[in-house]
């Protein structure tokens, strides 16, 4: 079907500060018109999406798919088909592959996986640097070319800083913006905890939030003197939001997101030496945390992803010390954010912004929105709708969440993707 | 974290001192004290675990305190298993898990842990079947709370009563499970004053909020205590620019006999072994009349008889359910 109307829906798109109830027209993947429709336009299909809100589909800026390398834990058909479920459209694989996807081959290795599995867009991250080693600088024009639209460290910083540098101002030069993630290594090393009470209570060796803020000043020092377009991921801690909002006000080309854990969970959470709490960057005080949901809310964090990194059990299933970090986050991307409105700390439009626009618009990619010409990539969402993740629930080929067991409101019931539907939950809309 | 007691609030694990009622800590010292008679006797063995299997799971190389939890158990008549993990299984690829399985299928009642990652016990409690204890013999930087039992033991009969104790420990507190479950017990058992005497780069961040007092200067730190605690400093915390050398450890932070001259006059000296002469401590008061060190080990025995019947208690013995 290649023109859908979806009709009666409360359509929320941040980017049009467009709320309320709207009729939307699809032709061939993308949207047409919003509203009345245009002259001469007939659907094929139409939708009646009365008591749902119609949303752009969620652009996720960190996600490790797992594919190629760690087949194991998770592949791409697995975890794409897992975005579609929770809304999530666009996706963006970090290059920490094995192989690193820091060539062509790769990149398009990812991309005709993702085609093959017919569900979200995948869209490569390409490698800073030739294996991440932070040594040489990777293809990144031709990595453009094969459709990477940013390059990032992959969570393994450059630690010659002349490199980094380099490596900034080529980038610049192919007009990709970067993705670093704010940590020293020698302050982080064979830590995954923040050092604090908790830390010394457990006999754990902790990170301190200077891993995050030595590097951030290492950063905007670069940024500075090359002018590079930085986005900063996952930061963690209040200072280090600090260090990003004044760096905004003083005009410096850089954005940040946050991991949507950081905004629930606290080092407390680590207290029963939960390996499901085993993150990097670390979970930190509960300070920090508010520092960041502050931060999310007045828009110097534009935007939250899931960070999402399924495992194997069998990563999981050892003493917090040994085991793997990360959390399989796909499922609980919407969901958490949708929580944040519950909690009063977000308006809705302003919370899907967080996850749509906020994101696209760092990555310049025409996602995340619904004007005419867009990609028709959205979501229906039944926003009363309880559910619990649950080992049945959940979708992610990876089960290592600490929300496992939590109650949400707010279900995806249909994902669509330019156009087509790639989601479409059990008891959803039928066709008018 | 109290998953280490039962319902009828009695010990089931022993994971850490931390959260522990003082009655119960209260408990294992006076049921040390009562077995400490039976180490004495020229029969050293009660049956109290008769037909019980305790199995010494060791992941990191230990003779004090492996011995001590031998000689306990037997003591108790339970049979001992060793396994030295140092050296085998895990190494091969099998999961800490799966080696648990696998030991669990012999029946066993007990497992006595070491481990060099912090929560490891826990880990180890969480996954086994519910009739089996775990007890901690050290995890990581985290607790080694049977060590920390037979030091109270050891003060309490040198100084009686906590309330009115001053007790220092000086030296590396970063690395020390033992000195992190020596300042649960002695704030668990009601001690006036907990101090902790170190360098900044010794000491774990926010170290008093687990009750303690910090010091840095030792002159200082040792006045008028009561007990003076030293920690084994080991080699290695040259590298990681920690410290600049021994010698200027010692210097800053060695306990002599000049300075044990701050402390009360009856002030006693202890040391969880072993020993650097001359690092941490100086001959003259490891060998003197202060020093309660070698106390501390034939205690060791009797505190860990005491925390493995207590965990064993209550539970029908094989020779009773034939009987």
């Amino acid at each position: 079907m290649s023109r859908l109307t979806i009709r009666n829906a409360r359509l929320i798109d941040p980017a049009s500060e467009h709320d309320g109830i709207s009729d939307l027209h699809i032709d061939s993947g993308r949207v047409l018109a919003v509203g009345p429709a245009p002259a001469g336009y007939s659907p094929e299909q139409e939708l009646d999406a009365s008591g749902l809100i119609l949303m752009p589909g969620l652009v996720d800026l960190g996600a490790c798919l797992r594919e190629p390398g760690q087949e194991h834990k998770a592949t791409i058909a697995s975890e794409a088909a897992a975005a579609a479920a929770g809304g999530i459209t666009s996706l963006c694989a970090s290059p920490a592959t094995d192989p690193i996807t820091d060539t062509t081959a790769v990149v398009e290795l990812i991309t005709r996986r993702a085609r093959q599995a017919r569900q979200s867009r995948v869209i490569p991250l390409a490698a800073l640097t030739r294996g991440l080693q932070g040594e040489q600088l990777a293809e990144m024009a031709a990595m453009k070319g094969a459709g990477c639209v940013a390059v990032s460290d992959g969570g393994r910083p450059v630690i010659n800083t002349l490199v980094l540098r380099r490596a900034m101002e080529y980038a610049s030069t192919q007009d990709l913006p970067i993705l670093l993630t704010p940590v020293d290594p020698f302050l982080s090393d064979g830590s995954h905890m923040h050092e604090g009470w908790v830390s010394t209570r457990l006999g754990l060796a902790g990170i301190p939030v200077a891993a995050e803020t030595a590097a951030l000043a290492r950063y905007l020092a670069l940024v500075e003197e090359t002018g590079a377009r930085v986005h900063f991921c996952r930061l963690s801690s209040a200072r280090g939001a600090d260090m990003v909002r004044r760096a905004r006000q003083e005009g410096l080309p850089v954005s940040a997101d946050v991991a949507l854990h950081q905004l629930f969970l606290t080092e407390m959470d680590v207290s029963g030496y939960d390996s499901n709490c085993n993150v990097l960057p670390p979970l930190r005080g509960h300070a920090d945390r508010e520092a960041l949901r502050h931060a999310v809310a007045d828009g110097v964090i534009q935007a939250i992803c899931s960070d999402h990194r399924p495992h194997d059990p069998d990563a999981k299933q050892v003493p917090f010390v040994t085991a793997e970090p990360g959390i399989s986050g796909l499922d609980t991307l919407l969901a958490l954010t949708l929580r944040l409105v519950e909690e009063r700390l977000l308006d809705l439009p302003t919370a899907i912004h967080r996850v749509t626009a906020g994101p696209a618009g760092i990555l310049g990619l025409t996602a995340g929105r619904l004007q005419p010409g867009d990609p028709a990539d959205l979501c229906l969402l039944a926003v009363d709708e309880p559910w619990r993740l649950d080992q049945q629930t959940m979708r992610s080929h990876g089960r290592n969440s600490p929300f496992m067991g939590w109650e949400f409101t707010g279900r995806v019931r249909m994902t669509l993707l330019e156009g087509r539907i790639i989601h479409q939950a059990p008891e959803t809309v039928a066709p008018a | 974290m109290n998953d280490q007691l039962n319902a009828e609030g009695g010990l089931h694990h022993f994971l850490t001192v931390e959260g522990m009622p003082r009655e119960l800590l209260e408990r294992i010292l006076g049921t040390a004290e009562s077995f400490s008679g039976v180490i004495e006797k020229s029969v050293k063995k009660v049956p109290l675990l008769r037909g019980r299997t305790v199995i010494n799971l060791f992941f990191e190389p230990s003779t004090r305190t492996r011995t001590t939890f031998e000689l306990a158990a037997k003591r108790l008549s339970a049979d001992v298993l060793n396994i030295n993990l140092a050296t085998s299984a895990t190494s091969k690829g099998e999961s800490l898990l799966d080696m648990l399985r696998n030991l669990e299928a012999m029946q066993c009642d007990m497992f006595v842990v070491r481990h060099a990652d912090s929560g490891a016990a826990h880990f180890i409690a969480r996954h086994v079947a519910p009739h089996v204890s775990v007890v901690n013999a050290g995890d990581g930087r985290h607790a080694h709370p049977t060590q920390a039992m037979l030091d109270m033991y050891t003060i309490r009969r040198h100084k009686g009563d906590f309330e009115p104790l001053r007790v220092a420990i000086v030296g590396d507190i970063l690395h020390s499970r033992v000195a992190r479950s020596q300042i649960h017990a002695l704030n668990g058992l009601g001690a006036g004053e907990v101090r902790v005497i170190a360098p900044r780069t010794l000491l774990p961040k926010d170290v008093d909020s687990l009750g303690t007092h910090v010091y840095h200067d030792i002159r200082r730190g040792l006045k008028d205590v009561d007990v003076v605690i030293t920690l084994r400093l080991q080699k290695e915390r040259m590298q990681g620019a920690l410290l600049p050398s021994e010698q200027e450890y010692y210097q800053l932070y060695g306990i002599s006999q000049e300075r044990m001259a701050l402390a009360r006059s009856d002030a006693i000296v202890m040391h969880p072994g072993p020993i650097n002469r001359g690092v941490e401590i100086e001959s003259a008061v490891a060998d003197g009349p202060q020093s309660v060190i070698l106390n501390q080990v034939t205690n060791g025995i009797a505190v860990r008889m005491a925390v493995m019947s207590m965990c064993l208690e209550g539970r029908a013995t094989p020779v009773e359910e034939n009987a």
